[in-house]
């Protein structure tokens, strides 16, 4: 079975992005850019899945600017077979990227799609889902556990209050939640395997695939700050402060 | 054109995150309905209908529809969605799961976590973990979108009087089963609904140690939670998690025990009304937004605000 690994180039996880001055965005000139945490995850497991026999290639996928490549290598890493880059300069919005990543399955008819189930940055929660949607496919979302079990996938997913386990036909999409896996290190050796591996390129256009976003962003602006307030000394302050002046309990 | 609300529910009770999207509905237009896809559902189609604001609910009772399966539930909802100008859904792991299907479909783009209602076609969400406000406007025809409940009030459960229609249930889709589901059975509030919220993050130093948070949740009635760290290293469950990628909460009163207060996690939190902090660090980040701040070991602190409260 292929595995089909889409992966977003994100602004780091430790970055405190600034609003821009002008309101129309966020400043990520000169920022560190890092690989969508969720998506290491589904690197990494769909590498396991390999290990295990389950999978017999990993196909990543990045949709983006030229330095997508770097996310890209990052994948093949950690253990993507290949990768494959929709290279575009525009911006790309959650229905369009799923457009673009289900002419590469028609393309490449995967077993199975596995994703982060959002991206760090527009915190959208939408592409898995979508894609799966587009593909008329099943879907099983922020995924704790993945077994491939014949040509089904038993999915144990995380739900508000606890956990729900599904059982899909494949082919299938998954999204990752945090405690799927614990993605492995990056060795230095495998660095230098990931730039020998594949890469291609293809525009938007070559896969029939109209970009073109659908919500404008007026204006981008800082949330309402929130200031310190006091330290107090010891316990009993505390609860005399809660109980008398901001009266919460 | 009128608004169509997705009831979130377990075929008994109407989860109350729907009446906060109703609420968002209510800051768009005038004629809101309910949409209650279930097995079993008619008690929840009759809460609904009792919900204020709320000027029709649309019943669809059938099995394909008893565990809440995204194939299924989408299909339904594209089966009523014609009528609509708005599909909202509550940003609740169900909801999440299945708007964007529902948006995929019918080709549009999907709202995601909406805080405010600019206008009918304009709408305001967080972006990268709450640090960022994005205000964006929408020229599809039908607006797909999610609300977060921390940010509408949510209209009463009683004072409706919405007739209830039923409509035609939808039939499996065969692509995917339900197996089971294990719900954590806890005594205390829902996390996203208390006004009290007790969280511990890995200053705790273990699941054993995440333990000596009970008698003080218990003291509060308040519902625990846990920063990503924490849930991180096993001492607390996932659906524990507070935060960017977590759950969104905005209580009362929200304190903060052993939590050094990564953005992250302060997306999740920082629109509480109250913040305690109890931290031994003194330049733990989380200081910054705490009103009360506390510098002081959290295993003696902690039995000691048991005591006094």
């Amino acid at each position: 079975m292929k595995v089909l690994v889409p992966v977003k180039r994100v602004v780091d996880y430790n970055v405190k992005v600034r609003v821009k001055s002008d309101h129309t965005g966020v400043d990520i000139a000169n920022v560190k850019m890092s690989m969508n945490p969720f998506d290491e995850i589904a690197v990494e497991e769909a590498t396991r899945l390999k290990e295990k026999g389950a999978a017999a290639e990993i196909v990543a996928v990045s949709c983006g600017v030229a330095q997508c490549q770097e996310t890209l290598r990052t994948a093949m890493a950690i253990g993507a077979d290949r990768g494959i880059l929709v290279q575009t300069d525009a911006e790309l919005q959650p229905l369009a990227v799923a457009k673009l990543l289900k002419a590469l399955v028609d393309k490449e008819q995967p077993g199975l799609v596995i994703l982060g189930k959002q991206a760090i940055d527009d915190d959208a929660n939408q592409t898995g889902q979508m894609l799966a949607a587009l593909l008329d496919w099943p879907q099983a979302t922020n995924a704790s556990k993945v077994e491939v079990q014949g040509d089904r996938v038993q999915v144990t997913r995380e739900v508000d209050g606890g956990l729900e386990t599904l059982s899909l036909a494949l082919p299938a999409v998954v999204t990752t939640d945090l405690r799927l896996n614990e993605p492995r290190y990056v060795t230095l050796p495998n660095i230098m395997k990931a730039k020998k591996k594949p890469l291609e390129t293809v525009a938007p256009d070559a896969l029939g695939v109209d970009v073109a976003p659908r919500l404008k962003t007026l204006k981008v602006s800082e949330p309402p700050s929130r200031s310190a307030g006091v330290i107090v000394p010891d316990v009993a302050t505390l609860v005399d402060k809660l109980k008398n002046e901001a009266k919460v309990v | 054109m009128s608004i169509l609300v997705i009831a979130e529910h377990d075929n008994a009770q109407l989860g109350a995150a729907t009446r906060n999207a109703v609420a968002a509905a209510v800051a768009i237009g005038s004629d809101v309905h309910v949409l209650v896809a279930g097995s079993g559902a008619r008690a929840v189609a009759d809460q609904a209908a009792q919900a204020a604001s709320v000027s029709k609910v649309l019943l669809a009772d059938g099995p394909a529809l008893a565990e809440g399966l995204a194939e299924n539930l989408a299909a339904q909802v594209l089966a009523v969605a014609g009528g609509y100008s708005h599909i909202l859904f509550a940003s609740t792991a169900s909801g999440k799961n299945v708007a964007p299907r529902v948006a995929a479909k019918l080709d549009v783009a999907q709202i995601s976590d909406i805080v405010a209602v600019e206008s009918a076609d304009t709408f305001v969400r967080p972006i990268y973990a709450g640090n960022a406000l994005a205000t964006v406007q929408s020229a599809d025809a039908t607006k797909v979108i999610t609300v977060r409940a921390t940010a509408f009030d949510p209209v009463a459960a009683t004072g409706g009087s919405a007739a209830v229609e039923t409509i035609d249930a939808v039939s499996d889709s065969g692509k995917s089963q339900f197996v089971g589901r294990e719900l954590a059975k806890s005594d205390r509030p829902d996390l996203t609904a208390a006004t009290v919220v007790v969280s511990g993050g890995r200053g705790l130093g273990s699941a054993e140690n995440f333990k000596i948070l009970d008698p003080l949740a218990d003291k509060l009635g308040a519902a625990l939670g846990a920063s990503r760290a924490a849930v991180d290293a096993g001492y607390a469950p996932n659906d524990w998690q507070v935060g960017q990628t977590g759950k969104i909460v905005a209580p009362q009163l929200y304190v903060a025990v052993g939590i050094s207060g990564a953005i992250q996690h302060l997306a999740g939190m920082k629109d509480s009304k109250v913040i305690v902090a109890i931290n031994k660090d003194a330049e733990a980040p989380i200081f910054g937004v705490a009103d009360y701040g506390l510098v002081a070991d959290l295993f003696q602190a902690v039995p000691e605000l048991v005591q006094a409260l």
